[in-house]
């Protein structure tokens, strides 16, 4: 790749395209905010003059190139601002997560020797100032809410709108040396720097150029076509770098107005308001609105109820086929449209989605069902695989190539490659520059040829060259066949029926699998109640012959889905248990994160999974656990261990 | 230790002003029982007053002589350096004086923001007629009214139930609304009846923390009854103890915590 290419056409850095976009669309919004009540608009045109009166304020605080200016907060127009305003002064901005607590923030901030803060209120200022003797290189705060500020101490610490004032009145003397500032902005000058959430280890700061910003946000926004007159939510953590390439990348880049929310509470409520037509969540967000909405029609009058239920299975039949463009019958069409008027467009006025052009989920595997009833509505819900190393892209789904159980194919301008594991390894222009100050860990992520390995392990279709994840790389083995062995995948897949609340399945170097399962409390002890099944404990509802009835059907049904793929094929779970006790992060049975730490499960049931393995039809075991203040006890028991059917690859099955 | 005319300064560095109110030598009966005997105080400018005292020993009724809602048979009631007359609660209201009600009065059927709005009562001056038809300065007036129970409920963080009806909120909420409305009528002296009975630990801390955001963002003069003596100890700056009626200690919260007669009033006397 040649490093130093410059963009052939089009600005080359944020700042510049924010000038582009102050001409080209000065009186179109760019920000809104609702406050007090009312949505407060900023015009290109305002956010560059309110942008530019920031960064003389901080050329007057005396921010200097290099320098990073840290930003914490929530979702605030005046925030995305400040990161803008110290790109133009030649300044990095580096955003923290609000919700991290002082201790995590001492890392950050000292790991790139923050000078500058920006603060939201006064609980991120709080923050700071506890933990700012530890910080050498601090020197300034400015805080946005004045909110219970006024009475602190004013020596290191401004209100931002009166540093902006402070650059207004010096925008003479100033101006020329930020215009100076901004000419030196290249497509290789650094463009924001984001933490990595740190699940393993520290977090790590991820360098990320104009280059992998403006490229990025250029292939998406091209991909999806979006266009200037769409709108988004901001209410993703900023730190994170989908908001920053969603709210400043591409909205800097199309000129779409970025919208931010009232309030984390008001969210839903905003959401309604404004009507994104691109919009972003995380599968738990979508997953809870399906919940509210099931609850709430669960309530509705018996009419309503019949109306509700007769169109949504009419959608899911022809929904999805429609809005991928497929031919459907003229009847069923009709009968669509019909639904559309009486309960579809309602509905996702309600939610808040009647105008989505393009939704995306990401992050984790989403529920098929949920998937589906999104897209069955019209709405164009779709997968992207993406990390903060790629500058969010690396596979995407194009519209009407939409499946539930693949993230998409390499977005343009990515190379896909897998590992002889089964690692995924990506090359893009979005590839970051390098972890800051951390060259080995640089080196162990990105090769010298740029390929980046993601952790993940995966393979392409054939057929249809689009990624599946199946697992971390680090979770993926192999059975004694030499088939592949992906627990996490087989277990989600399990999850996604509500009665089944955790799974563990084991068969790393065995010739078949099996599993653990623990039921979800609530959806059976709900399904106990209306059949009258009396039980006392979870023990005891757990071994009830028609509950094992029940797991034994999900469980065949995962094997039957998974028969029909033929690399995952070796990992359906051919006998199982109902755990007598739920898995907990007090007995050390998961993270506080309520992630499965296998190797400790293998080692406390060890009886269980001999028993599993060596045909026997009921084991009893002694288990000990912890109770809440900590103190010991056991439970005994004895459990049922069953045998699932398994069917041959690439069997269809019929009764589905 | 307290300067009579001048004022004083708070630990937290707060500058308390002057006399604001003055209770002189109030008496209460109702039939032949005296609810308050003979009890005199002040209250300054800018600081937050505790009342506080067992079940029973006449806060409430201290409170309502404060807002003018009983008028007591002997004593005096100076607001703002002159005596104040018997006074309808509308004229009160007038004179500034804003409060909350120990079992929450609001308008259950209206949203938060309607019965915000109510606070704005007293700063609104056309007329029915020019407000039915909602032209010229009806509709300015609305507007700058709104503004403020806009803010109110920013400050008070009830965005995301601005148009909830009342009946919907759950206690600790509603003594919140409770407050924006109080707040709504830019009172320069704010009464809190109980403001944290029947919450939660955390819903106390919220409260608390309003109370003194209230106080430093506006500088509203705050007097308050409230039994949960830490809050108390925490919240305020002077302390009056009641006890059946008279009043056995005043001052600081420490001053208070270390009267004897106080001690002895909250956790019994042997009388041998």
């Amino acid at each position: 790749m040649n490093t130093r290419s410059e963009s052939v056409d089009g600005p080359l850095s944020v700042p510049a395209l924010l000038h582009r976009n102050a001409n080209v669309f000065a009186l179109e919004p760019a920000y809104r905010e609702k406050e007090f009540g009312i949505w407060q608009t900023w015009t290109w045109s305002q956010t560059l003059e309110e942008i530019e009166a920031l960064a003389l304020g901080f050329v007057d605080l005396g921010v200097r190139e290099g320098d990073f200016v840290a930003i914490i907060g929530r979702n605030r127009p005046h925030l995305y601002w400040a990161m803008v305003a110290a790109q133009m002064v030649g300044a990095v901005p580096v955003p923290l997560y609000q919700d991290a607590v002082a201790e995590e923030m001492a890392y950050v901030l000292g790991h790139c020797g923050a000078r500058i803060v920006v603060a939201g209120d006064q609980e991120q200022v709080d923050k700071v100032i506890e933990i700012q003797d530890r910080l050498p290189d601090f020197e300034q705060m400015i805080y946005l809410d004045p909110r219970g500020l006024r009475k602190y101490d004013h020596a290191r610490l401004h209100q931002y709108s009166h540093v902006q004032d402070a650059g207004r009145a010096k925008r003479d003397e100033l101006l020329s040396e930020i215009t100076a500032r901004q000419a030196k902005l290249d497509y290789d000058s650094t463009c924001v720097m984001l933490y990595t959430s740190g699940t393993t280890g520290k977090p790590k700061g991820v360098v990320l150029s104009n280059r992998n910003v403006i490229e990025t946000s250029k292939s998406s926004s091209e991909f999806d076509d979006l266009r200037q007159t769409d709108s988004i939510l901001a209410y993703l953590p900023m730190a994170w770098v989908g908001d920053f390439i969603f709210s400043v990348g591409q909205a800097m880049w199309t000129g779409f107005c970025t919208n931010c929310p009232e309030s984390a509470e008001t969210m839903h409520n905003d959401l309604r308001e404004i009507g994104p037509t691109y919009y972003f969540a995380p599968p738990r967000v979508f997953e809870t609105q399906l919940t509210n909405v099931m609850i709430r029609m669960e309530d509705a009058g018996r009419f309503k109820k019949w109306l509700f239920d007769v169109f949504m299975a009419h959608a899911r039949k022809v929904g999805p086929a429609i809005l991928d463009g497929e031919t459907v019958g003229l009847w069923d069409r009709w009968k669509y449209n019909l639904g559309e008027l009486m309960i579809y467009g309602p509905l996702k006025n309600t939610l808040g989605f009647s105008r989505i052009r393009v939704g995306y989920t990401a992050g984790e595997a989403i529920g098929p069902e949920i998937f589906d009833f999104y897209r069955s509505l019209g709405i164009n819900l779709k997968q992207l695989y993406g990390q903060t190393e790629a500058t969010v892209f690396i596979t995407a789904q194009p519209d009407g190539e939409v499946r539930s159980d693949t993230v998409g194919v390499s977005c343009p301008g990515v190379e896909l490659r897998i590992a002889e594991n089964g690692e995924v390894f990506y090359r893009s222009p979005g590839v970051f520059v390098e972890y800051y100050k951390n060259a080995e860990s640089t080196a162990g992520t990105k090769d010298a040829e740029g390929w980046v390995a993601t952790g993940d392990a995966g393979f392409i279709e054939e057929v249809t060259g689009h990624l599946r994840i199946i697992d971390r790389a680090k979770d993926v083995g192999q059975m004694a066949n030499g088939a592949l062995f992906a627990p996490k995948y087989v277990e989600n897949k399990l999850k996604f029926f509500p009665n089944v609340l955790e799974v563990v399945v084991f068969g790393n170097g065995r010739d078949e699998c099996t599993a653990f399962i623990n039921i979800d409390l609530t959806a059976v002890g709900n399904w106990a109640e209306r059949n009258n099944i009396g039980y006392a404990s979870y023990q005891e509802l757990a071994r009830h012959p028609q509950v094992m009835d029940t797991i034994q059907s999900h469980v065949e049904e995962v094997n039957a889905s998974l028969a029909q793929d033929e690399m995952l094929s070796g990992c359906q779970v051919h006998r199982f248990v109902v755990l007598h006790k739920e898995l907990d992060a007090d007995d050390g049975e998961l993270t506080r994160t309520r992630k499965v730490r296998r190797r400790i499960i293998e080692e406390k049931y060890d009886d269980i999974i001999a028993a599993l393995y060596d045909g026997s039809s009921s084991v009893s075991t002694v288990t000990e656990v912890t109770y809440e203040d900590g103190r010991k006890g056991s439970i005994a028991a004895t459990l049922e261990v069953r045998s699932a059917e398994v069917f041959p690859v690439g069997q269809m099955i019929a009764a589905q | 230790m307290l300067d009579q005319a001048e004022g004083y300064v708070t630990q937290d560095g707060r500058k308390i002003g002057g006399v604001v109110m003055e209770m002189r030598n109030i008496t209460l009966r109702f039939g032949g029982v005296e609810a308050i005997k003979d009890i005199s105080f002040d209250i300054r400018e800018g600081e937050i007053r505790a009342i506080i005292g067992p079940n029973g020993a006449g806060k409430s009724s201290m409170l309502n002589v404060i807002s003018g809602f009983y008028i007591p048979q002997v004593g005096e009631v100076w607001y703002k350096g002159a005596k104040r007359p018997a006074l309808k609660p509308y004229q009160v209201a007038r004179q500034g004086i804003a409060r909350t009600f120990q079992n929450i009065a609001l308008f259950e059927g209206m949203t938060v923001l309607d019965n915000v709005m109510t606070g704005r009562l007293t700063h609104m001056k056309t007329g029915l007629w020019r407000q039915a038809i909602w032209r010229g300065a009806a509709e300015t007036e609305e507007t700058a009214n709104r503004e403020v129970a806009e803010r109110i409920i920013d400050f008070l963080e009830i965005q995301s139930i601005r148009k909830t009806p009342v009946a919907r909120l759950p206690y600790g909420l509603k003594k919140r609304v409770e407050l924006a409305r109080a707040l709504a009528a830019e009172p320069s002296l704010l009464l809190l009846d109980e403001p944290m009975a029947g919450m939660n630990v955390e819903e106390k801390e919220d409260m608390s923390r309003f109370i003194l955001d209230v106080n430093d963002e506006f500088g509203t003069t705050i007097a308050l009854i409230e039994h949960d003596m830490g809050v108390v100890m925490d919240l305020s700056d002077r302390v009056v103890v009641m006890d059946y009626g008279k009043k056995i200690g005043d001052g600081t919260p420490e001053e208070v915590r270390n009267n004897q007669d106080v001690i002895d009033a909250y956790l019994g006397v042997s009388h041998d």
